[in-house]
């Protein structure tokens, strides 16, 4: 069994976002990274069934050359190897993206052997763009199935569960497939310190494909207004619990 | 000047027409056109409505299943897609504002393209009061776009209240220190008839369920009441909670950004504090 994950190195913000001065960017001086939570879920599915039926898995980028760190977190997690799409820290838009994950996939793919599944996370934490799965899915001619909670191969199909107002929607495709998964379809392990250091040395292939211009084109970021909350205090420790019943009985709740 | 508008009866759909009249006639699919649902025959029913109408451009609702059948569309036909859009102006290139960070940042963006695919984030817009666009008559789906469909539904099992839906969210973050930690945060649930919320850093620390989780990737409320204990107010919490009424929060640290943001505080031990508030409830009955 083949199976590829691809995932997108996002900053941790925190609890305030500051910008760049020219607008353009998330200031990251201050902040650590990470792949997006939807993405971590994709890269422990994976690393699941290659525990459970053997094979090969693989990590897959597009970022800067410090998204290299992502690519080895997913390979502390237990995947084989890594394909890193290096950029010059400029955004790619959604197209772009997947057109270039198409070109790598497919290149491995002549090389070792058709991938049985490919994940992507629903949406990216950062851009949100919902679209780059489903791209790749459409430009390798292959079923795509989105926002998943559960999957489970049985044999050249894979069953889908997906999360919608009022329960889960099940879908059965066939294998090949390109699943985009949420974050609850799984709880990722802790990488483990042998597995860091196996990390360490399992192969980066890195390749510096062209920016195509960008479609989407980003022009500036703002942070919005707030939502104008008073913070009004009812006070501190035990002693408040008295203002805080109040409150809820003027609300109804009490 | 037609425009396509992916539509169903739901508020956010009203909300996508107000945008969508900007860039002409609006005329209607239905999201339900295709049962069962199938997203890609109805990217492509809507690729060739688009063509025969030569509409201008395409708007849904910024849904799951708005994003996912539009950018099934923009993959079809070749073309760019902006996803959740508070504001689009017409031209070449048309300019939109769309959400970042599930609503923490906005993005001013230029959207080149012949014809601009186009979802409006749910609740950014007022909604449309006009008439009710007419309908297009779609063609039948060929098999291969069949192929992804939904074969079945499975109900929710119907445990406690849920929390998309509740009145009332008792919510716990890594202050509150463990899994046990929660049977206080669960007492004063059940005393308010409130569901139990948490943070990412607790469903990440395998404490609560992920079913449990309120932010960016987990669920987006809407309570008269949000009570979050021990929460420090991360952008990814902070983005599910846009549409609390109220906001109560209790933290040991007043310049948390949870603190910050809120209507109501109390500073202190949560320990102490959500033990205290059921004890004040339990005299009141």
């Amino acid at each position: 069994m083949r199976i590829a994950a691809c995932i997108k190195r996002v900053p941790i913000t925190g609890g305030r976002i500051l910008l760049t001065d020219d607008g353009r960017a998330i200031n990251t001086q201050h902040l650590g990274f990470t792949m997006s939570p939807h993405e971590e879920c994709g890269v422990e599915e994976a690393v699941r069934l290659i525990e459970a039926n053997k094979g090969d898995s693989v990590v897959l980028t597009l970022g800067p050359a410090e998204a290299v760190e992502q690519l080895r977190d997913a390979m502390a997690l237990g995947i084989d190897r890594a394909i890193h799409l290096q950029t010059d820290g400029q955004e790619w838009d959604g197209e772009g993206t997947a057109a270039a994950l198409t070109a790598a996939i497919q290149a491995d793919e002549a090389a070792n052997g058709r991938f049985d599944v490919v994940f992507f996370g629903n949406e990216s934490a950062d851009s949100g763009g919902f679209q780059v799965g489903i791209r790749v899915a459409y430009a390798l001619g292959r079923p795509c199935v989105t926002g998943l909670k559960k999957v489970a191969l049985d044999g050249a199909s894979v069953r889908c569960e997906q999360e919608v107002e009022g329960g889960r929607d099940v879908y059965v495709v066939p294998l090949p497939a390109v699943l985009t998964v949420k974050e609850g379809l799984n709880l990722p392990r802790y990488p483990s310190v042998p597995g860091k250091m196996r990390a360490r040395t399992k192969p980066v292939a890195v390749s510096s494909p062209a920016r195509p211009e960008p479609r989407v084109e980003l022009v500036r970021l703002a942070v919005p207004a707030g939502q104008g909350r008073r913070a009004e205090s009812l006070g501190s420790g035990p002693g408040a619990a008295p203002a805080v019943v109040e409150m809820l009985q003027k609300a109804g709740i009490v | 000047m037609t425009v396509l508008v992916l539509m169903d009866e739901s508020d956010a759909s009203r909300q996508t027409l107000t945008l969508a009249r900007r860039f002409g006639e609006p005329r209607s699919v239905r999201m339900d056109a295709v049962r069962p649902f199938a997203p890609d025959a109805l990217a492509a029913a809507l690729a060739h409505a688009a063509d025969e109408l030569n509409a201008s451009a395409v708007f849904a609702a910024g849904t799951e299943r708005g994003n996912e059948v539009m950018a099934r569309l923009a993959a079809r036909t070749g073309l760019p897609f902006a996803a959740n859009c508070i504001g689009a102006t017409p031209g070449n290139p048309v300019e939109v504002t769309r959400l970042r960070w599930g609503g923490s940042l906005l993005e001013e963006a230029r959207l080149h393209s012949p014809r601009p695919i186009i979802t409006v984030a749910p609740h950014t817009v007022p909604a449309d009061s006009g008439p009710a666009p007419v309908e297009v008559d779609l063609k039948p789906a060929a098999g291969k776009d069949l192929v992804v469909h939904v074969s079945d539904h499975i109900k929710p099992s119907n445990g406690g209240v849920s929390l998309a839906e509740a009145k009332v969210i008792v919510s716990g973050g890594r202050g509150v220190g463990s899994k046990e930690g929660f049977a206080i945060i669960e007492e004063l649930a059940g005393l308010l008839g409130a569901a139990v919320g948490c943070s990412r850093a607790v469903t990440s620390a395998g404490w609560r369920p992920h079913s449990d989780q309120v932010g960016q990737t987990g669920t987006k409320v809407a309570p008269e009441v949000y009570i979050a204990c021990g929460i420090s107010g991360a952008t990814q919490h902070m983005a599910g909670l846009k549409g609390a009424k109220r906001i109560l929060a209790i933290n040991s640290d007043p310049q948390a950004p949870l603190m910050l943001n809120a209507d109501y505080t109390v500073t202190g031990d949560l320990k102490e504090i959500v033990p205290a508030i059921s004890a004040e409830i339990r005299k009141h009955r």
